[in-house]
């Protein structure tokens, strides 16, 4: 049985209680992100908090909410980035999320840094099935999406 | 389990000739094949036709003063004439493509370039005003060439609903198909539905309007036997690698007089009649819609594969399918949780089962069997429109063929029951 590798308790956790579920006003900006081989979808919204006068890296991720329909793999995913990455600046989310792509694209040799990546590192054995990696990071994509449109958003209007 | 031997084929000896059947996934696992609706696997008889035309009569067909140029172009052509006898259909009527896919394009863009052209090919001209007819359970690869189509035209795409039970309406046929109307596209049999359509009925509506017909037969060829003068339609497209052939190689067959006044789609070599610098004549069908040099090893292994389906027979082929979909409708949809998509019934309706498991994502169901050596397809088979009618995102598919039998869908049933398990959606007895 290989399928444990795949759906490590932790996953099979946030899939049926996920965490920060539903979408939440107010946000700076959202994002719909389609896997169009399977039809799985995830609404997303990012709410940033500035650290000085300018809303850039330095921002602190206040809220991340989401509405999603899709697998196990893709649900547990959505709700361990919003464990991960509420509470930590822009920068450091970026950092997360370069680690946990890393670790999707290891095909099953990643070491994750279990200090950076925590409940994620439970998605190392899904690296191993080439069709379940987009499951895994369409909401992290969609994260990355509306982050870089709040910041978009910020320099117009400061412009 | 009670097992009706009745129209079954002889699998152990079918299995014999194909060597990956043989094989084991996932630490040991036996393979169960059920995923044929997207690509069938390849019998012995048709990996050594391709490699017996390479090894020995390889050559650019219809080119070449040499021996082997003569005795590859007799390849080719010895092969269009056994696809065509397969079909019912004269050998000048087969024109070969890359797939189902390129066949219907062909189709639509010789359509597309006849739009600006004269009135000799207003047969096949369209513009605002003028309507294309598709129904909602199609492959999208007969329903996004004609929404180009309407798009580049200015013409209206309309369709066909389909019923709860998984059947094409046909209420609102004599509205739908009307003097507007220059084309009907629709599938023979659905690739998720298994739902076998009426197409006789819907051509003979459309050819009293004066509309084309055109028949995505990919889902039917390989499964049923068809003859393309009984089914009464215009067009009619299908894939080699479908149907236990090669990868690469698809079928437009068109009515003889159709083909010879339609315009092509890829231009280039050998499609031509006479070339000047400043303009060019066509060549007659079908080389007129085969530039370049064609696919000569894939047509005879689609021969090979031809062959292989005659000689067990088409109608038994059909039969023992019809037995296999009787069992699986049966013990599939049995299961607590489990909602097939399509007719509950084996009449009218091929050997497709897709269904969704109450509380378990496809994509989940999918990993479970594949951990167990069982192949389905999950997702949205590439109907997303059908699956959005269904009010459902994705399903998981089950399809067979000559080398499946009951153990298989055994096999298929018990995996169900080890995703419910696994997932702890296990119904209550």
């Amino acid at each position: 049985m290989q399928l444990e590798t795949m759906y490590q308790e932790i996953i099979l956790d946030h899939y049926r209680n996920p965490h920060n579920k539903g979408l939440r006003d107010p946000y700076n900006a959202e994002s719909h992100h389609i896997n169009p081989t399977c039809g799985d979808e995830v609404t997303l919204r990012v709410t940033l908090a500035p650290e000085g006068d300018a809303l850039d890296g330095s921002a602190t991720v206040k809220d991340v909410s989401y509405d999603s329909l899709g697998c196990s793999i893709s649900q547990a995913s959505a709700s361990v980035l919003t464990d991960l990455l509420i509470g930590k600046s822009v920068d450091e989310g970026m950092r997360v999320l370069d680690e946990f792509t890393a670790l999707m694209q290891s095909k099953g040799h990643g070491e994750p840094d279990e200090d950076v990546l925590e409940d994620a590192v439970a998605f190392a054995g899904v690296s191993k099935y080439p069709a379940r990696i987009k499951c895994a990071l369409l909401a992290w994509m969609a994260w990355k999406d509306a982050t870089a449109k709040s910041l978009a958003t910020e320099k117009e209007g400061a412009s | 389990m009670i097992r009706s031997e009745l129209g079954l084929l002889d699998v152990d000896a079918i299995r014999a000739d194909f060597p990956i059947l043989d094989r084991t996934v996932r630490d040991g696992r036996p393979l169960v094949y059920l995923d044929s609706g997207a690509t069938s696997q390849k019998p012995r008889q048709v990996l050594d036709a391709e490699r017996e035309f390479y090894e020995r009569h390889n050559a650019a067909v219809h080119r070449g003063a040499h021996q082997l140029a003569e005795e590859a172009t007799d390849g080719y052509e010895t092969a269009r004439a056994t696809i065509a006898a397969f079909i019912g259909a004269g050998a000048d009527e087969v024109v070969f493509t890359k797939n189902t896919t390129e066949a219907v394009n062909l189709v639509a863009y010789a359509m597309s370039n006849a739009a600006t052209a004269g009135e000799e090919l207003s047969r096949f001209r369209l513009g605002p005003g003028d309507e294309v007819v598709v129904t909602e359970m199609e492959h999208h690869a007969n329903l996004v060439p004609w929404q180009e189509l309407c798009r580049r035209t200015g013409a209206t795409l309309r369709w066909f609903g389909v019923t709860d039970e998984g059947r094409l309406d046909l209420s609102g046929i004599d509205d739908l198909v009307n003097e507007r109307t220059k084309l009907v596209a629709l599938a023979h049999q659905s690739n998720v539905l298994g739902t076998v359509n009426p197409v006789r009925e819907v051509a003979e509506r459309a050819h009293r309007v004066g509309a084309l017909v055109l028949v995505d037969a990919a889902q039917s060829v390989p499964h049923l036997p068809v003859d393309v003068a009984g089914l009464g339609v215009d067009f009619l497209v299908f894939s080699g690698h479908k149907m236990l052939g090669p990868n690469g190689i698809g079928v437009l067959w068109g009515r003889r007089e159709l083909l010879a006044a339609m315009p092509p789609f890829i231009t280039g070599g050998s499609m031509i009649g006479v070339v000047h610098m400043d303009h060019s004549t066509w060549a007659d069908p079908p080389q007129r819609f085969e530039a370049g040099v064609p696919m000569a090893p894939q047509a005879v292994g689609l021969a090979a594969a031809c062959d292989y389906l005659s000689a067990i027979g088409m109608a038994e082929v059909a039969a023992h399918e019809h037995a296999l979909t009787e069992y699986a409708l049966k013990h599939v949809a049995a299961l607590d949780g489990v909602r097939v998509i399509g007719p509950a019934e084996a009449e009218d309706r091929g050997a497709t089962v897709s269904f969704t498991v109450e509380g378990i994502h496809p994509h989940d169901v999918g990993q479970v069997l594949d951990d167990r050596g069982v192949a389905v397809r999950v997702g949205h088979h590439c109907a997303w429109p059908l699956h959005r009618r269904f009010g459902i995102v994705a399903t998981t598919r089950a399809s067979f063929y000559v080398y499946n039998s009951f153990a298989d869908i055994d096999a298929l049933v018990e995996g169900i029951q080890a995703a419910q398990r696994f997932f702890g959606v296990a119904p209550a007895r």
